[in-house]
């Protein structure tokens, strides 16, 4: 049985104009230990994602599944109440901006303690042990001493330790990292991907990791789905879907990237033209005819998934007439 | 915090020290004081008399610093009307308004903030219209009409508390009501704006992905950020209460400091208001100065900064 099983998610927002449709029909299965990187660019529903399966939606937000379900338990029905001894406990979350996600008016060891001290009846001395631990193991000198600091007096390199230790403390089955690396410096984001890649396959924990880099997803990842406007594009493993991309979106964007030794110095780089499409109102067809080369008229058609090879599915019905089908 | 406490402390200080400068030159500015005391009979020999008598002929600095010197002793002089000293009027009178700011204060804050975080939390219900609603009737019913529709409705009517007077504590039940009345609106507005803005931060949202309770959330993440502003806001509104409470007291005919200056400015007793102006002036700055201590205490970016 698989730690998570999402089948047809949907999320959609009441705006003024009508109806957004952020998350739109996807699917996926993630097992024990196993790195998932959902990839897509700015508003292809990813963090939407995330946050649907953590039950952390904004509250007009209407999610609707066939199936979500985390470890035999039905996270789509599951009421509040029960969702919460869930959180923090067996489904933690790492988030985008380590500069706000902590509060400023308490220490971080009172924020590092306090979602042990919530789930675990456990004494403040051994919570603080804990901390300490795992601070220390997220790789923050001298780690005893940072429990009585305050955020404000640590960078965004160290509060983004700070978050992974805070997610780690009770030790969940599934963490979700929503682009934990964007808005740290360079040198600092190749630091905290291995050190999460590490800690995953130390504590045994099964990661969703959301980016929009494909070169961070490509040396972590075993899985990859990529999200172009709220659906699922191409989903694989990660060896076949980074050596055969095969939908037009995702080699558009592996296209992006300049690899040494493969592009041509002073080539100009791929890019995509056109924009993401209006997610608000009826979506029909792939979302990604109006900026695809090979789009053709049966592209604004109901589309289902091709395998292309065993557990590498692509929704594109071009893919025969591209030589790309199996 | 040291650093941050003594330069508050010299802002106040620099602060009190102007406003008895404006004290000062507003009642000297206000007409010839001589004629005023003598009376509309007096002669102009009496007039030149009383001038030199009480001082006014001297330069106005003279005057300014000579006042100064004597207030920073507590001595404001003697009441032109009472056969008293100042001091010793304001001593007696201001135990009563400082009660009535006080309770006034307490009450608003008790109903102000957990409306204000009500309407936050359920933003866009009809807990917020209703919250929203009672504001703007407090806004619009001014404060001596609210103490007489207290006074008819609770005192004349069903007679369950006294009309006027500062007998026991029950007189200052309905007097603290119609004075705290009158910061509801505004701290309930900012305790709601707050907690919204708070609410929709990143660290409330790393809370509840903590799956900390709701109560949790609201009272130790939220809370404890949204009332930073509202703890200035307090200050700045008790100061202003001090001040509204010229009309209350006068209302509800309790003998308190602002009754004292409501009476001294009609009987043109200006060592009196000169010596209320100044200090509730110096209350007022004494607040401030307390408010920005209390949010050195609750925000750690101020306090180690």
């Amino acid at each position: 049985m698989p730690l998570l099983e999402v089948e047809n998610l949907v999320v959609d927002l009441p705006v003024s104009s009508g109806t957004l449709h952020a998350v739109n029909g996807i699917s996926f299965n993630l097992e024990r230990g196993e790195t998932l990187a959902i990839v897509g660019e700015s508003g292809s529903g990813k963090s939407m994602t995330s946050l649907a399966v953590m039950n952390l939606l904004p509250k007009r937000a209407n999610r609707r599944a066939n199936r979500l379900v985390f470890d035999g338990i039905d996270l789509a029905n599951a009421p509040n109440a029960r969702m919460r001894t869930l959180r923090g406990s067996r489904l933690a979350m790492i988030f985008q901006e380590p500069m706000t996600s902590l509060n400023p008016s308490y220490t971080i060891g009172n924020q590092l303690t306090e979602a042990l001290r919530c789930h675990r009846s456990v004494p403040i001395a051994s919570a603080r042990d804990r901390a300490v631990q795992l601070l220390e193991k997220v790789g923050i000198p001298g780690a005893a001493r940072r429990l009585g600091q305050y955020p404000h007096q640590l960078s965004g390199g160290l509060r983004q330790r700070v978050m992974i230790a805070m997610a780690l403390m009770c030790g969940p089955d599934l963490i979700i990292a929503d682009e934990p690396t964007t808005a740290l410096d360079v040198t600092i984001q190749a630091q905290i991907l291995h050190l999460l890649a590490d800690l995953k396959r130390e504590f045994g924990m099964a990661m969703i990791l959301i980016s929009h880099d494909l070169g961070v997803v490509a040396r972590v990842a075993d899985k990859v789905a990529v999200m172009y406007a709220g659906q699922v594009v191409e989903s694989g493993a990660a060896r076949s879907l980074f050596g055969t991309p095969r939908h037009p979106y995702t080699r558009g964007l592996l296209n992006c990237i300049p690899v040494p030794g493969r592009t041509t110095p002073g080539a100009p780089l791929g890019a995509i033209p056109g924009q993401l499409p209006s997610l608000i109102g009826p979506q029909r067809g792939c979302a990604f005819r109006e900026r695809c080369a090979f789009a053709a008229p049966e592209c604004a058609g109901d589309i289902a998934f091709i395998t292309a090879e065993p557990g590498h599915d692509v929704r594109c019905v071009r893919l025969g007439a591209l030589g790309m089908a199996a | 915090m040291l650093s941050f406490t003594s330069q508050r402390l010299l802002v106040a200080f620099s602060v009190a020290l102007t406003v008895s400068i404006v004290a000062f030159v507003l009642l000297h500015l206000s007409g010839d004081l001589a004629t005023a005391i003598a009376g509309p009979e007096a002669t102009v020999a009496q007039v030149a008399e009383i001038r030199h008598q009480f001082g006014l002929d001297r330069p106005i600095t003279a005057q300014y610093f000579d006042w100064l010197w004597h207030a920073l002793h507590f001595d404001f002089g003697n009441s032109f009307y009472y056969r008293d000293t100042v001091v010793s009027l304001v001593v007696s009178r201001l135990p009563v308004t400082l009660t009535l700011g006080a309770i006034s204060l307490a009450l608003s804050l008790v109903v102000a903030v957990p409306l204000g975080v009500l309407a936050a939390v359920y933003s866009d219900t009809i807990i917020d219209r209703l919250a929203l609603g009672f504001c703007v009737l407090g806004q619009a019913v001014p404060t001596f009409c609210l103490g007489l529709v207290l006074i008819i409705v609770f005192a004349v009517q069903l007679r369950w508390l006294p009309v006027s007077g500062t007998a026991s504590w029950k007189n200052y039940i309905l007097p603290s009501i119609a004075l705290g009345w009158y910061a509801v609106p505004a701290v309930m507005r900012l305790s709601r704006n707050g907690m919204l803005e708070v609410l929709s931060s990143d660290y409330i949202r790393t809370a509840r992905a903590k799956g900390l309770q709701p109560s949790v959330v609201i009272l130790k993440h939220a809370l404890r950020n949204a009332i930073i502003p509202v703890v200035a806001l307090a200050a700045v509104q008790f100061g202003f209460m001090l001040g509204g409470s010229i009309v209350i007291e006068a209302v509800f005919n309790m003998q308190g400091l602002g009754y004292l200056a409501w009476e001294a400015i009609a009987r043109n007793d200006f060592p009196v208001v000169q010596a209320v102006v100044l200090i509730l002036a110096v209350i007022y700055v004494a607040l401030t100065f307390l408010a920005d201590v209390a949010n050195a205490f609750l925000d750690p970016r101020i306090r180690l900064a």
